[in-house]
């Protein structure tokens, strides 16, 4: 195993960690993306280019993407019930 | 269940998983030393007999074409799933106002990322092109290139303009694509059947290895799945925005 084969070994251990310890989802969400990035470079110094790519896309955009929107949703509804509150109470 | 007894039910359960874990690793062969026949073989014989330079690509588009049919389904079928669950219910309408939208609700994108997005469009859809049509000879192929194509139009609501993002891929294209990528698919495996008498055996010539056009099916194949995937994500990314941005439930005004 090379220096840099370990060192993305490692870097992957550390951030999946770092995604299970971030608490607030909207940060936990960006540590996902700089997790799939790390995904990727080891992916890369183990010679799979082809799941290299895939996951580079997938999990820096596709995947960031839907769960941002989806946070904003749940936003605007939280927002949505509160108002209703105040005007009923 | 009380605290205790949660933390004795997982103590229990991390060292069995322990022991398991441990006993697999043991078994492990070195690293590096690859033990499988399967791939033995077709490391030998996929550029001699496919005329593909990529393996990988050959694998999932010629030697396990069924499988990635099973794949491209399933993709098909959460997506399908998005639409249904996403769709818009009896009291929630969209926004009346979609000037507004356009404009002023994504006023957070500035000049030098509007300016970012528009490097970013051409270029993105250039690399995921390149990278589906070259499937058979360098690494990516239909499924890494389409997921960059699809963020193609995904850059111009980077640079706060859903609306227009609606314009350049509307929903009913990028459906129309999603399906037509699924069916090319399929029909490539079905141009076996017909011409050869075995599903997803290659009936197209060879070529020349490492030429644009060569490997076969793998190349069609692959633009098949390229368009499949970009559709897909696109349609799954645009019913997502449409909820986050455009869609008011009952108690909005």
């Amino acid at each position: 195993m090379t220096v840099l084969q370990i060192a993305a070994l490692a870097a992957v251990a550390l951030l999946g960690g770092g995604v299970v310890a971030a608490t607030d989802p909207l940060r936990q969400t960006l540590v996902l993306g700089i997790y799939g990035l790390a995904l990727t470079m080891m992916f890369f110094v183990f010679q799979a280019p082809d799941v290299a790519l895939s996951e580079i896309v997938v999990s820096t955009v596709g995947l960031p993407v839907m769960i941002l929107l989806a946070l904003r949703k749940i936003r605007q509804y939280e927002k949505e019930r509160r108002n209703e509150h105040e005007e009923q109470g | 269940m009380s605290r205790t007894a949660r933390l004795l039910l997982f103590g229990v359960g991390a060292a069995g998983f322990g022991v398991v874990l441990l006993y697999g690793l043991a078994g492990l062969p070195a690293f590096g030393h690859y033990q499988g026949v399967y791939g033995r073989v077709l490391d030998g014989i996929g550029v001699t007999e496919r005329h593909a330079t990529d393996l990988v690509t050959a694998l999932n588009f010629d030697f396990r074409a069924f499988d990635t049919l099973g794949e491209e389904f399933i993709l098909f079928a959460s997506v399908l799933g998005v639409v249904l669950i996403l769709r818009q219910l009896r009291d929630e309408h969209e926004r009346p106002n979609q000037e507004e939208a356009d404009e002023h609700q994504l006023a957070g994108a500035s000049d030098a990322l509007r300016a970012l997005a528009l490097v970013l469009v051409p270029s993105l859809l250039a690399v995921g092109v390149y990278i589906v049509v070259h499937g058979q000879i360098t690494p990516g192929g239909g499924f890494q290139g389409g997921v960059i194509l699809a963020t193609g139009p995904l850059a111009v609501f980077l640079a706060g303009r859903y609306l227009r993002m609606r314009i350049i891929a509307p929903h009913t294209v990028v459906e129309i694509g999603d399906a037509v990528g699924a069916i090319g698919y399929g029909l490539v495996g079905l141009g076996g059947l017909v011409f050869v008498g075995i599903f997803f055996k290659n009936f197209l010539p060879l070529g020349i290895p490492g030429h644009l056009l060569s490997a076969g099916q793998i190349d069609v194949a692959s633009t098949a799945v390229g368009l499949e995937v970009s559709g897909a994500f696109l349609v799954a990314w645009s019913e997502f925005l449409d909820q986050a941005i455009l869609v008011r439930g009952p108690g909005d005004r």
